[in-house]
């Protein structure tokens, strides 16, 4: 086919509203601009919101028995809250977004390796009544060994939980999320470990939070540099994490995780209400981190355009190599 | 069963995919082949269909898209006929202007290695002894996973029904030895049902057909077994380039990359781990040195 005849043809271009492009529009041909795959359903609040509290939960429990084990136990005792409420919400947002509500226990029918939500369902059961276990008993003073068993298989479960919902967004077909699946677990695992930092910042004296403050940094400066390798090997589509509404939340992120890390680093040790704002903007930046992703993959499946020209380039390069 | 051990199943080409799945004498696969170069756009399939599968009503909207206001397919859509209009010449001869109107009729492909089936949670989805892959209704629970996992976009959620549903390649039908409503439908084979071996040879030597008639671009789109799919269960002959009829041009099962995923997964949770026990040995007991 000759260049004229394919600029000719239906062009998939829907350009929205205030968003600038950033590099030359693709050539590209679609279906009447119609997508070629299908959005994911779930809802926004129930999805990413259990992707930011699958995290701080899970990067809690490890904060919360490091705590315990170095003798900070109001940090660890806040952890444990804070891990059962974040995998309770998780729990009831997960049934919530199903279809069928009351079907949620068809989860346990199979346990199915090919299935990242099939193995996260188990995941879950074994994590919820260890984190669950570890709260309790902490809160009631009872069984001492066997709160410390449940801290601990809390914390050995948990950075299974904060890292495992990327493995469940990048198996889809969703380009932003698929062609991210190497970058997006450190991108939630670092996200997961300064949203917990910055529950313990909010929650627990500034006497014991010594290791949140340094683990906020570090949480911070993982996400942050994950975030920028995936965008690289993303290319074009990289556009839809950084325009839009998921360009504006990805923005907030790196500002509120900057601001949150530095106040962490610089302040948090000396003035409660600086930990306080320093852990909120961490836990914020959390949030508009899992947001983003979410709706840049929304974004990446509703336009044709991302699904086209990769595949169609991809391809063009192998008939060129076999040439 | 034995024979699984030590193949890769996600992904590649995967002749017994019945058997794989457990069917001690599966029979043969069967499939469509989708010839659009003689599709009329009719829409009989669609409507058979319909009919057949008690399929509710998808939406009455005027798009201006030729003659499709159906639009897609989707959970209330499981043949869909694509009209695309061109300002080319038809035939082989023409010279200067005239119109080309391509028609096809969509269908979901019933991978070799689907992805909708490999994500689904409660084992709703299955594999056919047919080697057909079908929505169980009475165990999906709506999580929609396969929603997004299909780089077709074929399977769709049902908002007020809140279950998945897509083409079950008329199971009930093949079951009693006929074969797909919209087969059966179509007045002008371009819908051919059958073994899919069979079907492949047919197609290839209708594109064959179609070369030496001077009908250049003529070709097969997801009849090789060795594709990012292993290979579709309904498969078709188009004239353009596949997104053009709006299809996938390089379509991958997701889970091909899934040991991947959960080795760069399984770094990540380390990291966290690891990240963790370092900071607080650098920190010390509280009370302690520092």
């Amino acid at each position: 086919m000759s260049p004229p005849e394919r600029e000719e043809r239906a062009r998939g271009r829907r350009r929205r509203r205030g968003e600038q492009a950033m590099v030359p529009e693709a050539e590209f041909s679609s279906y009447y601009g119609r997508p070629v795959l299908k959005p994911p359903r779930w809802k926004a609040p129930d999805i990413a919101g259990y992707f930011f509290l699958g995290g701080l939960a899970g990067a809690g429990s490890v904060l919360a028995a490091g705590s315990q084990l170095t003798g900070r136990p109001a940090a660890a005792r806040a952890l444990k809250i804070s891990s059962l409420a974040a995998i309770g919400g998780s729990t009831a947002a997960l049934i919530h977004d199903l279809g069928r509500p009351a079907r949620f226990h068809h989860m346990l029918r199979v346990l199915k390796p090919t299935s990242p939500m099939s193995l996260g369902s188990w995941l879950l059961m074994a994590y919820g009544p260890a984190a669950g276990g570890a709260a309790v008993l902490d809160v009631a003073r009872l069984f001492p060994r066997l709160g410390a068993a449940a801290t601990a298989g809390a914390a050995v479960l948990g950075p299974a939980v904060a890292s495992y919902t990327a493995v469940l967004a990048a198996d889809t077909a969703v380009p932003a999320w698929h062609g991210a699946y190497r970058e997006l677990p450190f991108v939630f695992a670092g996200s997961a470990a300064a949203a917990a930092s910055g529950m313990a910042l909010l929650t627990a004296p500034p006497a014991e939070t010594g290791p949140a403050r340094t683990a906020a940094v570090a949480g911070a400066v993982l996400e942050g540099a994950a975030s920028r390798l995936m965008r690289r090997r993303l290319g074009m589509v990289a556009e839809v994490y950084e325009g839009g509404r998921a360009g504006g939340l990805t923005r907030a992120a790196e500002i509120l995780a900057v601001a949150g890390a530095a106040g962490a680093a610089l302040l948090a040790g000396r003035n409660r209400a600086a930990a306080a704002l320093s852990g909120a903007a961490l836990l914020a930046a959390s949030a508009c981190t899992r947001f983003g992703v979410f709706y840049a993959g929304v974004r990446s499946a509703e336009d044709p355009k991302y699904t086209v020209v990769p595949q169609r380039e991809r391809l063009d390069a192998r008939a060129g190599a076999a040439s | 069963m034995g024979s699984l051990i030590g193949r890769n199943l996600l992904a590649g080409s995967e002749p017994g995919v019945a058997a794989d799945a457990g069917y001690a004498d599966a029979p043969e696969r069967v499939g469509f082949f989708t010839d659009t170069s003689v599709c009329i756009g009719c829409k009989a399939c669609e409507v058979a269909c319909k009919e057949w599968n008690a399929v509710p009503e998808d939406g009455l909207e005027f798009t201006g898209m030729s003659y499709d206001n159906t639009q897609g397919l989707g959970s209330d859509t499981w043949r869909h006929v694509a009209f695309i209009e061109q300002d080319r010449p038809v035939g082989t001869d023409a010279a200067g202007g005239g119109l080309r109107w391509l028609m096809s009729s969509d269908v979901c492909k019933h991978c070799t290695h689907a992805a909708c089936l490999d994500v689904c949670p409660t084992g709703s989805l299955f594999r056919t002894e047919f080697g057909t892959v079908v929505v169980q209704q009475d165990i999906c629970n709506g999580c929609g996973y396969c929603v997004p996992a299909c780089p077709y976009g074929v399977i769709d959620q049902r908002k007020e029904d809140g279950r998945v549903w897509k083409c079950t390649l008329c199971y009930d039908r093949l079951g009693a030895g006929q074969e797909p409503a919209c087969a059966k439908a179509c007045p002008t084979d371009s819908i051919q049902f059958g073994p899919l071996e069979e079907l492949r040879e047919r197609a290839a030597a209708r594109v064959d057909q179609l070369h030496d008639l001077g009908v250049d671009e003529a070709r097969l789109y997801g009849a090789d077994p060795e594709d990012g799919v292993g290979g579709d269960g309904a498969f078709f002959l188009l004239l353009d380039e596949p997104e053009v009829y709006g299809l996938p041009p390089d379509p991958v099962v997701t889970t091909r990359d899934l040991p991947s995923m959960w080795r760069h997964a399984g770094a990540a949770a380390l990291t966290l781990l690891g990240g963790a026990v370092a900071v607080f040995a650098a920190h010390g007991r509280r009370g302690g040195r520092r």
